[in-house]
Order: structure tokens, then sequence, then C-alpha cells
């Protein structure tokens, strides 16, 4: 036995060519890679930090509880930020419960037929029809052959429509992410398919359905399209601070839709009001999906397998 | 044999799609005896155990041919497949913790058949787990997540789960490959005594094993049956069947 000391320190494990010109290509990997993800990062917080600089003048409690006066140009956007709660929480009280149960019967029941499969492609293909299409899916439903009008829930239909792939595909996707030999030990000692489903599958995905019903709640927000032919109006009076201003057979204001308007058809708009108006809205969407983030995150932590 | 067999196979064949899994086999299980199967891999061993409580029906495209009776009554003849699920009880090779509590993994199969009374559960759930050689281990953690125990915790788990519903019938496929031997001769004992209250099927790729539990053995090969007899006899130099002679001893495989 020899003293470790005497051990020669460079006898052994000497980079080789081979292995440096490996260790430089990985460096030369990760850099790119880190800029890449730097490129995603910068503009966002660049938008977000050259919004707030503007909107800080505009940016007030007031802005946020007080009605529009003088033709936009002063005031606040209560009604149209009410209005957006109305239209996101209509539509996701239609388009939540559907989805849900869609995409429980979709992975768990159906069987592997042509049926199935025209619906899982509908689905896929549900969601990436552009929002103009429909808007105009809207009108011809809901406005006119429903005979709803243009209306907070002919929109708000509308909306629905429109998240209702997102949430299947989220709801298909966390239940899939359950192994499926926790359903073969339930059905092995005589659990029915349903109770399988509620005391092991549902428990175990929740996490990922809520995360894909908030991101919808986050789209049906910023949407402005679906909303502008089917229900959004310019303007409505309404008491400063009411929390239930519109009747749902009515037409309501939007962030959105308000955005769009303020910005290009009314003049001698103050320029700081519109960056607030927008402030508001990006805050709204981003507010919904932090709650989306920190529930995965919650759930992912106490991952029980 | 004497008596009426628990179980008994006419004919059965399988198949998923045009690949056939399992052809023309026929025996009978006598009512509390320990029955093994032995084969190597691929033999259609799972299958034959996924036939006896119908989950095969849930693996699209599979298809089954014969009878299959228990109590000399066809399982396929109608009836509520889930109480025939409820009279056996089924051990698969890869351990399965569900994410729930100890308690509760060994309480839902009661649970699920409409057991509500707490000192019944818990009744349920110390019997198991004793008999499954788990009890030492957990009595003191019942709340921790069963999803969390060692590989052989959780196979042992899986065994007190397939107890928990208390069976005529135990299917055990593969027991012992994450325990350690001296579990596995605690469990081995185990099933010697529930012999007295069920019948066994055991299968095993560990022949000496099936040689020191079963009454009766079959030796399934490429989805057919080779030979089926009492142990002695399959285990015996007298044994005229090569194929069975040489497995045992291990000179084929």
């Amino acid at each position: 036995m020899s003293d470790p000391a005497d051990i020669p320190a460079k006898a052994l494990f000497v980079a080789t060519p081979a292995v440096r010109r490996r260790l430089r290509s990985q460096r030369v990997a990760v850099v790119c890679l880190s800029l890449a993800s730097l490129a995603i990062f910068l503009p966002l917080a660049a938008v977000l930090i050259g919004l707030v600089k503007k909107a800080l003048p505009a940016l007030t409690w007031e802005f946020i509880v007080d009605v529009p006066r003088k033709g936009m140009t002063a005031g606040g956007i209560w009604p149209a930020l009410v209005g957006t709660l109305y239209f996101v929480t209509l539509s996701l009280l239609a388009a939540a419960p559907i989805g849900i149960l869609a995409g429980i019967y979709l992975n768990e029941f159906a069987r592997d037929n042509w049926l199935t499969r025209v619906i899982n492609l509908a689905v896929v293909n549900l969601s990436g029809v552009p929002s103009i299409v429909h808007a105009l899916f809207g009108v011809a439903a809901f406005v006119i052959m429903l005979r709803w009008g243009q209306s907070i829930r002919a929109a708000s239909a509308t909306l629905a429509v429109m998240v209702l792939p997102v949430i299947i595909v989220a709801t298909k996707e966390a239940l899939s992410a359950v192994p499926r030999s926790f359903r073969e030990a339930c059905w092995n000692v005589g659990a029915t398919r349903w109770q399988t489903i509620r005391t092991v599958v549902l428990p175990n995905s929740i996490g990922g359905i809520l995360t894909g019903v908030i991101l919808a709640v986050s789209r049906a927000a910023g949407e402005t399209a679906p909303i502008m032919v089917t229900g959004a109006i310019f303007y409505k009076v309404v008491a400063r601070g009411d929390l239930f201003p519109y009747s749902i057979n009515e037409q309501g204001m939007a962030l959105s839709y308000h955005l769009y308007q303020i910005s290009r058809n009314v003049p001698n708009m103050p320029e700081s009001m519109l960056y607030a108006t927008a402030l508001v809205l990006v805050v709204f969407v981003l507010a919904f999906n932090s709650v989306a983030t920190v529930l995965r995150v919650r759930l992912r932590r106490r991952k029980k397998w | 044999m004497t008596g009426n067999p628990k179980i008994s196979l006419q004919s059965l064949s399988v198949r998923y799609g045009r690949k056939s899994v399992l052809r023309n086999i026929s025996f009978a299980v006598p009512a509390n005896s320990i029955f093994a199967i032995i084969g190597p891999a691929n033999s259609g061993k799972t299958t034959l155990l996924k036939c006896l409580n119908r989950t095969i029906e849930i693996i699209a495209g599979s298809h089954v041919d014969g009878q299959i009776c228990i109590d000399g009554l066809n399982i396929h003849a109608g009836g509520d497949v889930y109480s025939l699920r409820r009279r056996i009880g089924m051990v698969f090779p890869l351990p399965v913790g569900l994410p729930m509590s100890v308690f509760d993994n060994v309480a839902y199969a009661p649970r699920m058949a409409g057991v509500r009374d707490k000192e019944l559960l818990g009744h349920i759930v110390e019997d198991c787990l004793t008999k499954a050689a788990l009890w030492d281990e957990v009595k003191d953690r019942l709340d921790s997540l069963g999803s969390m125990l060692s590989g052989g915790q959780q196979q042992r788990l899986t065994i007190a789960r397939a107890l928990s519903h208390d069976p005529e019938i135990l299917c055990l496929d593969e027991f012992s490959i994450a325990i350690d031997p001296v579990t596995t001769m605690r469990i081995e004992d185990m099933l010697v005594e529930l012999k007295e209250r069920m019948t066994i099927i055991l299968v095993t790729n560990l022949v000496q094993q099936a040689r020191r539990l079963s009454d009766r053995t079959c030796f399934l090969n490429k989805g057919e049956l080779v030979q089926e007899g009492p142990t002695e006899e399959m285990f015996g130099d007298s044994n005229a069947n090569r194929l069975t002679y040489d497995y045992v001893r291990g000179v084929f495989g």
C-alpha cells in the first residue's frame, strides 16, 4: 500500500484532445441555448417596463373604478374591466364543464374507433381555427340562428366555443399523465371505471386540468375579434364601481375591445390612458397565468409517485 | 381428482388482433389447492390470469374463445363482472402502490364494495397487511403514501390489497420478483396457510418455488399447454414428457 500522497496527481483522468473538443462544443451549445431563452424573456420584460413607464401618469385607483368621461378621453375603464369579467366568467361556466367532461370521456371511456378519431381530430383543428372565424361562426350560430342578437351571452358562447379545445386537450393530457397501472390495480379489485376515475385518476390530475382551465381564461380575456361582432359595445352608461352593471341579453364593454377602439377611433386620446388600459389588460391575463403557474408548482411539489 | 374443480378451463384460446397468445388450453384447478403455472417468457401466463378476472376485455383487440368456469358457472355467461373481480385477488409482477395512504391502499377495495364501518376497515387493513408480511414495517406510518414505499414493500402492499376484498381465488404473477428471499419465505408460508380458505394460482419463473408450494403444476410453452399434473409427477424423474423434464431441470430454456 502506498501513501495516498504519493499517488501522482495527474497520472489518471487526463482529458484527451477528443474530450476537450466535446467540452468545447458543449460550452458553445450552452451559450446558444441560454441566449435563446434570454431572447424570449427580454422582449416581454421590455414590453412590461415600457408599458408601466408610459402608463404611470394615468394609473390611479380612480382610473380603475371610474367610468369613461368626455368621449373616453377622461375618467376610467370600470365598465370595460367588469365587462371582461362577465365575458370570461360566462364563457368559462359553459366551456369548463363541457370541456372537462369531454376530456374525461375521450381519455377514459372512448374506444379507439373512427368516431373517436374524428372527434380528436376536430378538437385539434378547432384549436387552430383563427379567432375571426370563430367570430363569424358566433354571429351565424348565436346572434342570428338562436336569435340571441348581439349580446353578452352570444359573445360569451362564442368565446366558450373558442376555448373549448384548450380545456379538452389540457384535461386529456392531465388524465393520461396518471399511470395506467393505477387504473389496472383498481379494476383488478373490482372497482368500476367511474369509481377508478373518481377516486384515483381525477384527484391526481386535477392540477393539470385546472391549469388548462386558467389558461383558457387568459385566452378568452385577451381576444378581441370573437366579441367585437357578437356582443362588445363601444360605450355603455354604467354607474361608477357597479359590480353587476350588465344584463346578459344586452351588449357590454370589454377591455380588449375598449383598447382597440380608443387606440384607433377616439381622437385626442391621452397616450398615458391608452397605455394604462393596455397595462390593466396585460396584468389581468398575467395574473391568471401566474395563478396557473403557482398551482402547477404546488401540485408538483406534492407529487405522489 | 376428487370433488368439483374450483376453476376449469375448456379449450381457452386468446388472441390479440391476429397474434395468437393462448391456444386450446384446458385444465382444472381443485378447490383449496395451490396451482402453479410455469413456463418461459411469452408463453401466455399473464394473459391467462387476465382471462380469469376478465380484465383481458379492457385490452383493445383482444379476443377470447373457449370457456372458463368458476364453481361450475361460466364467467362469460353474463352477470356482474365487478363481483367476479371481487372474488379474485390479483397480484401482478410490477408492484403498484396507489398514490394514497398505506391504509387507504388496503381499504380501497372494501370501500369501493361499499364498506363504510371504520372499525371493520381497520380490522381488514391490519389483517391483510399482516398476511402480506408488511404490518410490522408500516404499522406506525399507515398514513404515509403507499406509492412512496420501497419496491419490495409496495409489492407486499399489492398482495395485501389483493387480499383485502376477501377473495376465493388468489392469483399471484411472479410475486417474489422484487422481494428478498426471507420475506418471500414468509409469504410462501402464508400462502400455504391461506390454502385452507382459498384457491391459489401461482405463476412463477422459479420452478423450485412451484415445486415447494404447489399441489398441481401446469407447464405452458409458446401459448400451448405442454403438460399438467400433480406436482410430484411433473417434477419426478419418471416424467415421460421430455420438454417438461428438461425445463424443470433447467436444461431447456
